[in-house]
């Protein structure tokens, strides 16, 4: 059967990607922008993440890299929609596509070079699975204990209250779009720099949408990310080696399991909300609204 | 225009009242492609690619090529494909088993535009398909594998369950049996053709399993750094990988879709085009067999190359009885070969693979 020593590792590296970018998404979306271009700074970052670590040798430098090329094309998201008010969808999608063309023109001299030797830390593991933890800790104690999350949950509730408090809406979002760009740019250079060991383009392979679907699941929460990018990568990780083992699975009803879960959670959500008016769950107020203030 | 440019558009001119008058060429053949994964995953749609770029330096002015890539097979496909039928084209290759209908439904719709799809089965008088016989290329790294691996257990990355790639599970395994009947196949469904991370979690997952030989049907190069860090061995697939020569990479099956591309876009160009099924393998030089590396014994080289010339003569098949299916019924009696519409077909393992096919 399977070692377990062997498939917590596997299953703490699949959901590292999508930990960073939905924890990156989950301050975008409490802020109350929508972007769906993680998928596109994740490559940028897979890329730029590379191709840094390739130059100087360095895995940490390429994570650095990657966290600021990330938060760079997610600076055009910002100009989109929170100076000349585009759609936030229609300019997420927009994001993705750029980012992927992007990536692909600019990879090409990296094809089939070979990566660094990654970051072992603590049982083997690269340093930044243990970092994500540390990440999911401290934005859930930015959101829900410090002050500046509060006034980034108050903009994401309700633009036009918060603008009326006196708070930059504005400049609490863009903020908040360039850190979820560099987190999204982190999980998509662990793809290219720790578990795929090479660049490839396309490599994100949809992750970003995966990191999308995990802060809905999660019901907006920074535990709840953690729990679904567990999921999420868990189910991965858990049947190919099932696979491995000579274990019949069924591979598609595993594969479908996490996206089932997001349904379920969805459902409960909103059973949850119909009967009971607790505040602080669901989806943020202001969710894919842009804000224009009137005075 | 100076005197270069005269002579050159003279006999441009020239060519075009000289050559064969069955095509009045006003307008270059526009021929579109539609790819599965990116032209960059360094694997199958690279070497589709390389077929077309083959087309262009063939044809010249003649032909103007166009590509979709990273097309999920789906119903998107259906809508890349009208597109390039839209713009024009008049032959159009769709290079993955998964646009199987969709390309059949938009032939439906445009009964004047030419298609050809890749690995299908399904055809139209304006469907042609044609497949390599990969399970041929397979055989011999079969052979390598089961002489290569020390701990008996081979892995196989597999990426959907269909015939084409069931095939080659069969082929590699029967050989690997052939030289080593110790050895015991181990097989993992990505559900995907291309997914670096996924492919490279598979590749992880076998080694775990302590598998020390992967066979990979999946496109991307990620198995073989895997393989790399972990010092076992592997193949390349679709494309040479050479990268990763001279290990973990000790050898590799090259889809070669040039001649064929050249051959088919000629045809519609002379007007002899007609709707068929093509499926060649390694005597027509279809499927290539990348160098052998000297991680590999010279006489196991030797084996498998001798193995390789005798399917290319047609003096072996690799699916020769006596061979039983997984379940234990009989498939091929002593010395039958297996037909055509059983391997395309294929959706049994033979006896020994105690893997199952996801239903």
């Amino acid at each position: 059967m399977i070692d377990l020593t062997t498939l917590i590792p596997a299953l703490l590296i699949a959901a590292t990607p999508i930990l960073y970018a939905a924890l990156g998404e989950l301050v975008v979306e409490r802020a109350g922008v929508l972007n769906l271009g993680v998928e596109g700074m994740m490559i940028v970052g897979a890329l730029a993440g590379f191709a840094a670590a390739v130059a100087t040798g360095s895995p940490a430098m390429g994570f650095v890299a990657a966290a600021a090329a990330g938060a760079a094309v997610s600076m055009v998201f910002a100009l989109l929609t929170q100076f000349l008010l585009a759609n936030q969808v229609a300019s997420g999608l927009a994001l993705t596509l750029f980012g992927l063309g992007l990536a692909a023109l600019f990879g090409k001299s990296y094809e089939g070079v070979k990566a660094p030797a990654m970051m072992a830390g603590p049982m083997g593991l690269n340093w930044m699975v243990w970092i994500g933890f540390v990440a999911v800790a401290a934005i859930w104690f930015f959101l829900n204990r410090t002050r500046p999350g509060l006034i980034l949950r108050g903009v994401g509730e309700n633009h036009d209250a918060a603008h009326g408090l006196g708070h930059p809406v504005r400049r609490v979002r863009i903020a908040a779009i360039a850190f979820g760009g560099a987190m999204a740019g982190i999980g998509g250079a662990f793809i290219s720099i720790a578990i795929v060991l090479q660049w490839t383009e396309g490599m994100t392979a949809g992750a970003g949408w995966i990191a999308l679907a995990i802060v809905v699941f999660s019901n907006w929460t920074a535990p709840g990310v953690l729990a679904g990018a567990w999921l999420f990568g868990g189910v991965t990780a858990l049947q190919l080696r099932l696979q491995a083992a000579g274990v019949a699975v069924p591979v598609q009803l595993l594969s479908m399991a996490p996206y089932l879960a997001t349904i379920i959670v969805l459902t409960l959500i909103s059973a949850r909300q119909k009967f009971s008016r607790r505040a602080g769950l669901g989806a943020p107020g202001s969710l894919g609204q842009n804000f224009h203030a009137l005075r | 225009m100076n005197r270069r440019e005269l002579i050159a558009s003279v006999a441009a001119l020239s060519a075009v009242t000289l050559a064969a008058p069955a095509f009045a060429q006003d307008e270059p053949l526009k021929v579109g492609f539609i790819y599965v994964g990116p032209v960059g995953d360094g694997g199958w749609t690279y070497q589709h690619d390389l077929g077309r770029q083959a087309v262009e330096a063939e044809f010249g002015d003649r032909v103007e090529t166009t590509f979709i890539e990273s097309v999920p097979e789906g119903a998107d496909a259906e809508r890349a494909i009208t597109q390039l039928a839209l713009a024009g084209n008049t032959l159009i290759f769709t290079t993955s088993f998964g646009f199987m209908d969709a390309t059949i439904n938009v032939a439906q719709k445009f009964p004047d535009v030419k298609f050809e799809h890749a690995t299908g089965y399904k055809r139209a008088d304006n469907v042609a398909t044609y497949d390599a016989r990969f399970y041929e290329g397979r055989a011999v790294m079969g052979t390598i594998a089961g002489r290569m691996t020390e701990s008996n257990k081979i892995g196989y990355i597999g990426s959907f369950p269909i015939p084409e790639v069931i095939q080659g599970i069969n082929s590699s395994y029967i050989h690997a049996k052939k030289v080593n009947p110790d050895v015991e196949m181990r097989v993992v469904w990505a559900y995907s053709w291309f997914d670096p991370a996924k492919e490279a979690d598979a590749a992880a997952a076998l080694l775990a399993e302590g598998v020390d030989v992967i066979l990979q049907h999946t496109d991307s190069t990620a198995p073989m750094a895997k393989l790399q860090e972990a010092g076992a061995i592997g193949f390349g697939q679709a494309s040479d990988m050479a990268n990763f020569a001279p290990s973990p990479r000790v050898s590799s099956i090259i889809d070669n879709w040039a001649p064929y591309y050249i051959e088919r876009v000629g045809a519609v160009l002379d007007g002899t085009w007609e709707s068929k099924a093509t499926w060649a393998g390694i005597a027509e030089g279809e499927v290539e067999i990348g160098e052998i590396t000297e991680a590999v014994p010279a006489e196991v080289k030797e084996e498998a190359l001798a193995l390789k010339d005798a399917i290319a003569s047609g003096e072996y098949h690799p699916f020769t009885g006596p061979l039983n299916k997984a379940d234990g019924t009989a498939w091929l009696a002593e010395g039958e070969t297996a037909s055509d519409e059983d391997l395309s077909g294929m959706n049994f393992f033979v006896e020994g693979i105690t893997a199952q096919i996801p239903q």
